[in-house]
Parts: C-alpha cells; sequence; structure tokens
C-alpha cells in the first residue's frame, strides 16, 4: 500500500513537472475551463444580487402587514384606522411608548432609464421619518434626510445608478407634483436602494389616495414564532381589519421566485451545455497529454509502475487544470462584473428592481468545484486508456 | 491521391480526437442556432406589434387609472377606428400568489382592436349574452385545466364587491389562440367591464388603460397627440403611443437578455477556437516528420498549407453544418410549445448566412497557425525529429 501511494506521488509529481513541455494545449484547457465557469458564475452572480436585493434586505423581526387577499403592496390597501389598530396590536415594538411601525404607500412613476431609449417604472414609496428604522442596513449616503410636509425626496443608490439624471439638487415632476431630491440613500444592496421615497402625505394628496396606506411594516418584540402569532392572532380576530401578515424575508422571497427559477434554471442550462464543450475540450488536451508520453508511460509501466498510478497522475494533472480555470474564471468574474449594477422588472408590481451582480466567495468556491468536475469526468478516459495501453506497443511508439 | 482522401486520411488517423473536436464544434453551433432564436424572438417581437395599434396611458404611470368618460371622448377623435378599454384586475386563483392577467372590458370592441385573436361567431354570442362569460387563452387553459363550460371562482388582489367579498364567479365561454402577434398572448383572460363595474365597493368608472385602433396606421402619431391634447392639463393627461414602442419599453424593462445572450455565444465561440486551435497545433506537431516526407515529395510549402487549412475547414464546416442542422430541428421542434409565450420563434433565414461565415472564419483562424508552422519547416529539420 506504502508502495503504491510512493509510486502515485512519484508519477504524479513527474507529470505536473511537465506541464510548461505541454504549456500551449494546457492553457487552451485552462482558458476553456476558465470561460465556461465565468459564464456560469456571470449568470448565479445576477441570483445573488437579486437575493440581496429581495431575500436578503428583510428582518424576521419586521412584519410586513398587507390587505388579505393582497399579493404585493402595490394591490393593498388600509384606512388610517387600520393603521392605528395594527400600531397597537400586542406584538409590536415599542421605544419610549411609541411604536416602531411604518406605514407607506407605494406608487410608480416613470424615469429614463440610463442607456435605453424609454423610461422605466420607477416605484415611488410615500413613508414617514420611522421608515429608516425599520430597513436593516439604511444609511444616507449623500446630501440630508427628507423633511416631513415638504416635496423634499430621497432616492436609492439604484436608482441613481440606473436612471438618468436622479442626483442630489435635482428637481423631478412626478404625477402632477414637484419633488426636489435632498439625498441619496442604501441598504446594503436591498430593495429600498430601487425606490425614491417621499413625504407619505403629500403622496396622498398628488395620487389622490385620502388618508390611506398600502402596507404596514412593524418591528416585532423579538423575532421569535410565539410574538408573529401574537400578533397574527390578535389582528386576524380584530373584525375592523381584514390582513394578511409575512415576515419580511418571507414575503421577498415570494416576490422574486419568478425571476429565480428563470434565472437559476437559465444558469444552469447554459452552464451544462458549455460544460460538454469543455469536457470535450478538455478529452482532447489529455489525450494529447497521454499521446505525447506514451513512451514514458510504458517504461514506468516496464519498471513496475502499476495501473492506478498511471491513471491518477492523468486524473491530477486533468483537474490541476480544472481548478486553475475555475480560479481564473471566478476572479475574472469577480474583478469585471461584482459590483455591476442593472435592472430587471419585478412581474409583481411591473416596477424596476434595481440590483448588483454579486460575486460571493460561495460562487468562487462553485466554480472551482464545477472546473474541476468537469476535468475530473474529462480525465478519466484518457487516463484509462494510458493505464490499459500494452507495454510493449507503447516502447514502440513514437 | 486526391487531397480529399488525404485531407481524410489525415483527420481519421486518431479517431477518438476527431470525435470529441467535432462534438464540440456541433455543439457549439447548436447553441449559436438555439440562442439566436431566442435572441430573434425577442428583438423580433416589436415587429410583431400592430402598426394600426395605439395604446393611451395614464401620464403618472401604467398603475394608475382614469375615468371611464375618457373612452366615449376617444372614440370620437378623427382618425380612431375603434377602442378596448382595460383594467388590470390582479386576478388570483385559489390559493395562487401570483396573479393571472385577467381584464374586464368592453367585449364587443375588443374583435376589432385585436382582430388577430378569434373565436367563433357562435362563441361570440354568447359571450356577449352572459354577463359572466369569460374567454380565456390556450396557456391559461392548460396550466389550470381549465375547460369550455367550467364555472370559476376568482378572487381579485386589488378589488373587493359591494358586497365585501373579493372572489367574481365565471363561466368561461370561449378558449383561443392567438399567433404571431405581440399585442395580445395567450395567458391572458378577458370579460365584461359592466360585470365588474357594477360589483365594485369602489373605484367604480375608472378605467386602466386603452388601446385604440387607428383608421390609417400612416395617420398614428397625429392621433396619439390629438388624444393627448384632448387630455391635456385635466386632472387625468394620457400618454398615448403606438404599440410597438409599448412593446419596445416594456422588453427594455425586462433587462439586457439580448447583451446577455449575446455574450454567452461569443463565450462559446472564442472557448470552440482554442479547442479547434489546439486540436489543429497537436495534429500538426504529431505529423512533422510526414510534413516532411511530403516535402521531399515535391508538396510545395503552399500546397502544405492548403492541406491543414483544408484540414481545419472539413472540420469546422461539417461540425457546423451538423450543429446547426441540430438546431433547426431543435427550434422547429420546440416552436409549438414556445409559440404560446413567445410571438415568433423560429432561425431567421440570415442566421443561417452569419454561421455559413463563421465557420469559415473559424476554420481559417483555427487552421492558419499550424499551417504557417508546417508551411515553414525545413525538410532536414522535419525529417530529423520523432
Amino acid at each position: 500500500m506504502a508502495n503504491s501511494f510512493s509510486q502515485i506521488g512519484a508519477v504524479t509529481a513527474m507529470n505536473v513537472r511537465n506541464i510548461p513541455e505541454r504549456w500551449a494545449s494546457s492553457l487552451v484547457a485552462v482558458v476553456g475551463i476558465a470561460g465556461v465557469t465565468l459564464v456560469l458564475i456571470a449568470v448565479l452572480s445576477i441570483a445573488a444580487g437579486f437575493r440581496q436585493a429581495l431575500e436578503l434586505s428583510g428582518s424576521q423581526d419586521v412584519a410586513i402587514i398587507l390587505r388579505s387577499g393582497a399579493t404585493n403592496e402595490m394591490s393593498s390597501g388600509f384606512g388610517q384606522e387600520g393603521v392605528t389598530i395594527i400600531s397597537d396590536a400586542p406584538g409590536v415594538r415599542r421605544v419610549d411608548g411609541k411604536p416602531q411601525v411604518s406605514a407607506e404607500l407605494y406608487v410608480l412613476t416613470e424615469a429614463k432609464l440610463r442607456g435605453k431609449e424609454s423610461g422605466g417604472n420607477l416605484p415611488f414609496r410615500g413613508v414617514s421619518q420611522t421608515a429608516p428604522k425599520l430597513r436593516k442596513s439604511f444609511k444616507l449616503e449623500q446630501g440630508t434626510m427628507m423633511r416631513e410636509g415638504t416635496n423634499e425626496i430621497i432616492v436609492g443608490k439604484g436608482v441613481v445608478a440606473n436612471y438618468e439624471g436622479l442626483q442630489v439638487g435635482k428637481t423631478v415632476r412626478w404625477g402632477n407634483g414637484d419633488w426636489k431630491i435632498v439625498g441619496i440613500f442604501s441598504d446594503d444592496g436591498g430593495i429600498a436602494e430601487s425606490e425614491a421615497w417621499g413625504d407619505a402625505r403629500l403622496v396622498q394628496q398628488v395620487w389622490g389616495r385620502g388618508a390611506s396606506f398600502q402596507s404596514v411594516r412593524a418591528r416585532l418584540d423579538d423575532d421569535s414564532d410565539a410574538t408573529l402569532k401574537k400578533l397574527k392572532d390578535s389582528l386576524t380576530k380584530d373584525p375592523r381589519v381584514q390582513v394578511a401578515i409575512k415576515r419580511e424575508p418571507e414575503f421577498y422571497a415570494e416576490q422574486q421566485a419568478v425571476m429565480n427559477t428563470l434565472i437559476n434554471g437559465a444558469g444552469w442550462v447554459f452552464a451544462f451545455m458549455m460544460g460538454l464543450a469543455a469536457i470535450f475540450a478538455a478529452v482532447n488536451t489529455m489525450f494529447n497529454a497521454v499521446a505525447s508520453r506514451v513512451r514514458e508511460i510504458a517504461t514506468l509501466r516496464a519498471l513496475g509502475f502499476g495501473a492506478m498510478p498511471v491513471i491518477f497522475s492523468v486524473l491530477f494533472e486533468s483537474m490541476l487544470l480544472g481548478a486553475t480555470g475555475g480560479l481564473l474564471g471566478g476572479v475574472l468574474a469577480f474583478i469585471f462584473l461584482n459590483g455591476m449594477q442593472s435592472s430587471t422588472m419585478n412581474f409583481q408590481t411591473f416596477s424596476q428592481i434595481t440590483y448588483a451582480f454579486t460575486v460571493t466567495p460561495e460562487l468562487m468556491v462553485k466554480g472551482v468545484i464545477y472546473g474541476l468536475l468537469l476535468t475530473f469526468i474529462a480525465g478519466l478516459l484518457p487516463g484509462i486508456r494510458a493505464a490499459r495501453m500494452p507495454i510493449t506497443s507503447g516502447l514502440r511508439e513514437l | 491521391m486526391s487531397w480529399l482522401s488525404l485531407t481524410w486520411a489525415n483527420l481519421t488517423r486518431r479517431k477518438l480526437r476527431l470525435v470529441f473536436t467535432l462534438l464540440s464544434i456541433i455543439l457549439a453551433f447548436l447553441m449559436f442556432g438555439m440562442l439566436d432564436a431566442l435572441r430573434t424572438s425577442l428583438s423580433e417581437s416589436v415587429n410583431l406589434t400592430g402598426a394600426d395599434r395605439l395604446i393611451s396611458l395614464s401620464k403618472v404611470s401604467i398603475i394608475d387609472s382614469y375615468p371611464l368618460s375618457h373612452y366615449e371622448k376617444t372614440r370620437a377623435v378623427e382618425g380612431v377606428d375603434s377602442v378596448v378599454h382595460l383594467n388590470w384586475f390582479g386576478g388570483v386563483y385559489k390559493e395562487g400568489t401570483m396573479q393571472i392577467p385577467v381584464f374586464p372590458m368592453n367585449v364587443e370592441e375588443f374583435f376589432k382592436v385585436y382582430p388577430e385573436v378569434k373565436i367563433t361567431p357562435e362563441e361570440f354570442d354568447a359571450w356577449k349574452k352572459d354577463r359572466q362569460g369569460m374567454v380565456i387563452g390556450t396557456v391559461l387553459a392548460e396550466r389550470y385545466g381549465w375547460k369550455k363550460g367550467d364555472r370559476l371562482p376568482i378572487k381579485s388582489s386589488i378589488f373587493r364587491k359591494a358586497n365585501g367579498s373579493d372572489t367574481w364567479e365565471f363561466n368561461i365561454v370561449a378558449i383561443y389562440n392567438v399567433e404571431n402577434s405581440a399585442g395580445w398572448d395567450n395567458q391572458s383572460a378577458m370579460f365584461h367591464y359592466d360585470y365588474y363595474n357594477e360589483s365594485l365597493q369602489f373605484g367604480r368608472n375608472e378605467i386602466g388603460w386603452m388601446t385604440i385602433k387607428v383608421k390609417d396606421p400612416a395617420q398614428s402619431e397625429a392621433v396619439a397627440k390629438r388624444v393627448d391634447t384632448l387630455f391635456a392639463n385635466s386632472a387625468d393627461e394620457t400618454k398615448t403611443g403606438t404599440e410597438k414602442a409599448f412593446t419596445k419599453q416594456f422588453m427594455e424593462q425586462i433587462g439586457s437578455i439580448g447583451k446577455i445572450l449575446v455574450s454567452v455565444v461569443f463565450a462559446v465561440f472564442f472557448t470552440m477556437l482554442l479547442v479547434t486551435a489546439n486540436t489543429m497545433a497537436q495534429s500538426v506537431r504529431e505529423r512533422t516528420n510526414e510534413i516532411g516526407v511530403l516535402k521531399t515529395l515535391g508538396f510545395s510549402a503552399g500546397a502544405v498549407l492548403r492541406l491543414i487549412i483544408g484540414e481545419a475547414l472539413f472540420l469546422t464546416i461539417v461540425g457546423g453544418l451538423i450543429g446547426f442542422g441540430l438546431a433547426i430541428l431543435a427550434v422547429g421542434g420546440l416552436a409549438p410549445t414556445m409559440k404560446k409565450y413567445f410571438p415568433i420563434f423560429e432561425i431567421d433565414s440570415s442566421t443561417l448566412v452569419v454561421s455559413l461565415v463563421l465557420m469559415v472564419v473559424l476554420g481559417v483562424i483555427t487552421g492558419l497557425w499550424p499551417a504557417v508552422t508546417a508551411m515553414r519547416l525545413k525538410i532536414t529539420d522535419a525529417l530529423r525529429k520523432g
């Protein structure tokens, strides 16, 4: 056993030392694998950016309350009375006697998308001063916070990146009202970055919504199921309101369901087809590698080296190329794609969601694993072939 | 020995390598064909919109509505042929969380504006008589297993009836299937505006948008302007544009799918270039000795160059044709399914030309370097090798 291990070590080391002699074809395999991994990671990083924008932007201890039957904020609606009842409900956290709730409106407006001919449906949220407290990582990046009762608005980082001319100091005309941009905020890639925020009372007025709101976000006493149940029980029993209550992450996960399936599905289909092509490329490379060493392998076998060490050495070389290619693809994806801003449509509300390509460490690991897997498959056949070659004919080869 | 048989002998000296190289080229052209069909179906759908149709939305945003009175006023505008008004109902079936595109509308006008959507005259009569009648597209029928004659409860995620219920009852009177239209799809359901409007708790006499058919497509822009002028400076201004512009804007908002597809195709071809070039280089390296012999026999440098480029061309053209042929078959096979969702799904004839050019270019590029190396070989060096 010890002998066979040392054989494996010896043959593999010799193999690896020889790679520079075959640099051209090895390089092709590495670049091929890198290309495939790059495409895979690129597509999956869109999905990761989406996850960042939706699922991960919610907090476990924040409940989003909509009118029952509503599938999103846009189709929901409450009167002032409903908001008061929710604010007074048990399970809602209070700080200095004040309930931590944010009643909000959700309307759409239109603004010109960068690099496109036409406008995008920009979500415009009517909020109060408590709204930032109910976002996970709200941070004012530039300018000032909007003031209550004024036409001042703040816009998300994603909005600035994806639309034209929405900078601090600009005045825009939305829904028969003039709004002055006074600040830019971020939310750690969360969905709020796709939105513009204005004073709820003014949005109600301009959009003719009376005193109604569309959603209420409430911070709970804690993130336990018991607390959520307490709130749910109290509100569902109350005949004055008809509500559906969800934790924020759960709500956002539903919102992105369609897009997620699409992106992940397409990503893996591309990756599979390109992976097949890459396997063929790597098989050729490894066959070439074996072919150029026929005499050498036969000599080893004649000296008493077993078949396993030969197979192993070919596999090892193949997978070394795969790991290098996978890593290269990951690094390229990180350098060129990470943080790139883009936007797409949320089919639930027809509004634009902005997101950033997010190349996470997990994705880079996935890329390397994918490269290893491809080259393992590709190395197997040439490896076995090398090991099974009759020694005498091998020695006679060119 | 003819050129062809010499090329063939060279290619088949390592059969496994030939097979794998061909497979990767086949795969590349298969992907190219299919992705391009997808790309064209996305970009070309804009051209399948009705040239004589305008969409009139609230100027504020696509979700804002305006009064029903806009409809009668618009019908009277010069150049307008017919008008259908629609609302977004936010339909939900059973416990679903996905909204179904269900539209209350003035059904008499619908088929005038969208003549490509067809049901039989008997079905149309039955629909007009049945207040709760609903017409649905094939995709919707298949997805939920609905049949003609079914009675359906559909909830609205937005609206309530005056009695507090959010569930409307419908009878399916017809199922349509529309092809080659970017104006209307097979995932929609239509029902009577009156049934909707009269049951509403709030928001009565409001409409979401109008689709206007103009008498003369050449006058589209002028008619659009007339409509917008009519409502200018009112509380409910409109924004009217061609169906084409509307579809284009919608596609643009979904994102840069076209750009992503092109990048993938580019990546595929780059990889293929490497694979084929590598195979050719390796094959020439192995044959150094033979090339020496060929030259000794009197083959000129140019003949050797042609021989090797010929081999590369053979690989890319044969592989490319097989791959593209498979793509045509695959697209043809998928077309019936895809056409329910996309107005078109086919390989454009221009794509065939592009792929032929690609095959030749790929062959020449991949063969060039090994060929030049072989051409420059000195006979004495070549014969000494190996």
